[in-house]
This record gives C-alpha cells, sequence and structure tokens, in this order.
C-alpha cells in the first residue's frame, strides 16, 4: 500500500463507493424523454426533443439524423453565480457529451432530422458532465430513440496517491501531496468501450489502469439504476 | 406551436358556455405546488408547478458598486432562460425577445411594488451595495410560463439569506448568514395575467389558450387594505383592448383578487 495525504473521504464513503444515486424518467412532461440523475449532490436533468426537422437546413445531413447536445449548467448551481446562457466551457462539455451519445444512438432512419439533447444542472458538487450523461442515456431510452446500447458515466480520481471513485467538489480541490486528478469516464453498457475520457492532473500508467477498472464497477451499478428508473417512468430509483 | 384553426375553434366554443378543456372555469387556477432549495449553493431558490408548468428560480447575492442615482441603495437583475428544455419551440440559443419581455415585466413587478428593502442592502454608501441576482428558468412549458416564473421569483427572493460579509477582507465569505434578504412583506405584489380568448377572458390559461388568444394583460397586484393595488401592467400580443374589454377585465381582477392573494402569500411566505 503506497503512503498517501489522503487517508479518508470526509463524506465516509469507501474509495470505491458511488455517491447516493437517485434516479427518476419522465420528470418534463412536454419532452419526447427525459431524466433526473442525482449523485449526492450533484443534480442533473435531460431532455430530449426528437427526431425533428433540423435548423439551419445547412447541417442537414441526408443519409441520417444528426444528434445535438446542449449542457447548461443554472446560474445558482455553484457558490460563484455563473452567468446564463452558453459558456465555453458549456459548449466543449456539450460536444464530448454528444460524441458519448453518439456512439451508441442509431439515426439511420431519421435522415435531415435533428434529434436535440438540452441538459441543465440545478445543483453541483462536481461530475456535473457525467450525471449530465446519465441523464442523457436514460432520456434519450425513454424518448425511443433506436440505441444498440446504453451509457453509464462516472468521475473517478486520484488525490494524492489515493484513487477514488465519483470525486466530489471537496476532492476535486484537494491540494496535498500529487494534488488531485479528475477523470471523467463514460462507458457503453454492452461492448465496455470508453466513450468518454477526460483528465485533468498527474498520473502513472499503471495507476490510470487501475482508476479505468474501477470505473467499469461503478458505471455498472449506475446502469442497474439507469434501467430499474427506465422500468418504472415517474419513479423516484435510488442506489 | 401554431395550433390548427379547427381546435382554435372548439377552445373559443367550449368557452362561450363557460367551459374548458380541462375542466376549469375560466378564472379558476390549476393547482400550483412549491418545492423549496433546489440548489444549496442559491441563497434562496426553489420549483413552482403550475399544474404541468414548471420553473426554477434562484438568488444569487454578489457585492457591487452602487449606481450613482441610488448610492446608498442595492439593485437587483432578473433573467429569464427559455430553453429548449421546457418547450419544443424554445431556441438553443442566446435569449429570444419573448425572455426579455418576460424578464423584465418580472422585474418591474418586483421593483415597483417596493418589496424590497434597496437601502438595507447598502453595505458602504457610494462604495459597496448588495446586489441580488435572479434567475428564473422554464423547465417544462404547459402555458402561463409568465405567472410560474414571476410566483417562483417571489418565493426564491422569499428564501434567500444573505452571505457572510467580511468587514476586514471586504469579501464575501462561502457560507449563509442568517440574516434574510430585507424584503417588506406587506408591498409584496404578484403576477396575474388574463388571457383573452374569443369573447371570453380566463386565468392561468393552458398552453392551447394561450395560442388561442387575442391578447394578454399581464398585471401585478400587491395588496392595499384587501383592495387591490396595480404595481405593474404589460399589454402583450397584437389585439387591442377595447373599453367593454378593459372594464371586464378590471372587474375579473377585483372580483378573484382577495382569494389568489390569500393563497399567493401563503405559498410565498410559509
Amino acid at each position: 500500500m503506497v503512503t498517501s495525504a489522503y487517508k479518508k473521504r470526509s463524506d465516509g464513503r469507501k474509495f470505491d463507493e458511488l455517491r447516493p444515486i437517485i434516479a427518476k424518467v419522465g420528470v418534463v412532461p412536454s419532452a419526447d424523454g427525459s431524466a433526473m440523475y442525482q449523485s449526492g449532490k450533484t443534480r442533473a436533468i435531460a431532455v430530449v426533443r426528437g427526431p425533428r426537422l433540423l435548423h439551419p437546413k445547412h447541417m442537414e445531413n441526408p443519409e441520417k439524423g444528426i444528434l445535438r447536445v446542449t449542457y447548461q449548467m443554472m446560474s445558482f448551481s455553484v457558490w460563484d453565480r455563473i452567468k446564463p446562457g452558453n459558456s465555453r466551457r458549456g459548449q466543449e462539455i456539450s460536444k464530448v457529451s454528444e460524441w458519448a451519445l453518439n456512439e451508441v444512438v442509431d439515426l439511420d432512419a431519421f435522415p435531415n432530422s435533428v434529434v436535440d439533447v438540452i441538459i441543465q444542472i440545478p445543483q453541483a458538487d462536481a461530475g456535473t458532465r457525467v450525471a449530465g450523461i446519465n441523464a442523457a442515456a436514460m432520456a434519450l431510452a425513454q424518448a425511443g430513440v433506436p440505441m444498440r446500447e446504453m451509457i453509464a458515466a462516472v468521475a473517478v480520481g486520484k488525490m494524492d496517491r489515493t484513487l477514488v471513485v465519483d470525486v466530489d467538489k471537496e476532492e476535486e480541490d484537494f491540494e496535498e501531496g500529487e494534488g488531485p486528478t479528475d477523470v471523467p469516464i463514460a462507458l457503453t453498457s454492452r461492448s465496455n468501450k470508453i466513450v468518454l475520457l477526460q483528465l485533468d492532473g498527474k498520473i502513472s500508467v499503471p495507476e490510470l489502469r487501475e482508476l479505468i477498472t474501477m470505473s467499469k464497477a461503478g458505471c455498472k451499478k449506475i446502469n442497474e439504476v439507469q434501467m430499474k428508473a427506465l422500468k418504472e417512468p415517474g419513479k423516484e430509483v435510488k442506489g | 406551436m401554431t395550433l390548427p384553426g379547427l381546435q382554435k375553434d372548439r377552445i373559443i366554443e367550449y368557452l362561450a358556455q363557460g367551459k374548458r378543456f380541462d375542466g376549469r372555469k375560466p378564472e379558476e387556477m390549476r393547482d400550483i405546488s412549491v418545492q423549496l432549495g433546489i440548489s444549496e449553493n442559491a441563497e434562496g431558490s426553489c420549483a413552482v408547478k403550475f399544474g404541468k408548468t414548471e420553473v426554477y428560480a434562484g438568488v444569487k447575492m454578489s457585492i457591487i458598486e452602487p449606481y450613482s442615482d441610488g448610492p446608498d441603495e442595492g439593485t437587483l437583475s432578473v433573467t429569464l432562460e427559455l430553453g429548449a428544455m421546457a418547450d419544443d419551440e424554445f431556441d438553443l440559443g442566446a435569449p429570444k425577445i419573448d425572455a426579455i419581455e418576460m424578464a423584465r415585466v418580472i422585474d418591474r413587478g418586483i421593483r415597483e411594488s417596493g418589496l424590497i428593502d434597496w437601502k438595507k442592502l447598502c453595505i458602504v454608501e457610494g462604495k459597496k451595495v448588495w446586489q441580488i441576482s435572479l434567475d428564473i428558468y422554464a423547465i417544462n412549458n404547459d402555458g402561463n410560463l409568465f405567472d410560474a416564473a414571476a410566483l417562483a421569483g417571489l418565493i426564491a427572493l422569499a428564501n434567500a439569506k444573505l452571505p457572510v460579509y467580511n468587514a476586514e477582507t471586504e469579501k464575501i465569505e462561502h457560507k449563509l448568514s442568517n440574516v434574510k434578504v430585507p424584503l417588506i412583506k406587506e408591498n409584496m405584489s404578484f403576477n396575474l395575467t388574463v388571457h383573452k380568448v374569443g369573447d371570453q377572458f380566463v386565468l392561468d390559461p393552458s398552453l392551447q389558450e394561450e395560442e388561442a388568444s387575442d391578447y394578454r394583460l399581464g398585471i401585478a397586484l400587491a395588496d392595499n387594505k384587501g383592495e387591490p393595488r396595480i404595481t405593474a401592467m404589460q399589454k402583450g400580443k397584437e389585439g387591442g383592448i377595447s373599453e367593454i374589454d378593459m372594464e371586464k377585465i378590471l372587474n375579473l381582477v377585483e372580483s378573484n383578487f382577495k382569494e389568489l392573494n390569500k393563497k399567493i402569500v401563503k405559498l410565498v411566505w410559509s
């Protein structure tokens, strides 16, 4: 066992333990699909609208439909108010989430159309992009958008030398030793493909290997909650 | 949404007999529900539902230099996001004129009522005052986002606390005090939007009724010893209000004010 300055998680979780999950499908009645995914204090809502006609027209693809993801944090979701609307950070996260979800949706049957996924974060305690992806995958499934498999996502990380699953804000700010490393990962549910992978910090190859393994167990558990919530729309499912 | 002509005709026909598709009377509101504290990082926040219409509102406080015309007064800024989350017709991008108009009307309703005790938001005269940022998000549109958003704004304000201000460092600390955002309760006004549909007037319109309406009149109402006091107004959409219609609207306001005010007061202050 390596020595690490990060010895105990402040919320009492085991290092490989997810925060308490609440998932609910069908939270926005006017949408084609919608879902809420909460991990600890981080909460995301995702809505699916479409397939529908695409504007502007020059973006249309005559071969198949396109997926368009818009991720935003609400101004009051964090302590330092965020200006409402699109930010550079938001646009980047929208794009990487879009790439992740695009890997599993099959829009061949919808040429010239768009499926819009809108993700909002009302309350944030780190891991908002992975919570958004978890909610979005459920919303897409509820909307009946053809999907080859599901997606689950989690932020794994390293505080000094300690590897953890489901990094919260306090951990993200851990500055001792080697400091924090944050690795949001999204995995497909059957083929276990990595469809989102970002990393901030410093980490060795064996440690990263270990983190990816840890993310698989986490995502498996998240996927079970997602599937349960999809079976019972309108019900809060806990995990 | 563009409402098919036939459906519009049916709504108007129905209303002429005093009926609405969802079984309500013309002046009847849908059930209103409130959930407080949707973000623990907000100074005050809530979700408000009018039937299936849902909005989120949150208050954040910051310190700014006061405007020259009010050196000892705090300030308020209201934004509203009508994003694609809430409605197929809403855009993904920058705020459109509907959202700007709605935010400004809500802003005026709060401002003109005298609800906020501006002078109590002063920290150092001429130098530092609190700014209230009230941000409202449409989550699901099933009609009457206007009144739902305005009410959510009031409830978020009523539940907002000031962050701790450290006079030595001259900075806000990352925690809330026990001091509420200073409000003068008895000055509160709420927004009531009246829509003219066919020859009838409805409160709390459904999405279809909104589409079928000729015009709307948004009225901010405060309680003046049991009588309504109007603190802001805005006519929306293209139609014109005839003399006789104006009289009907004012009568509708007078006859429904007491009961509505009682309900809103309870929702905001409990």
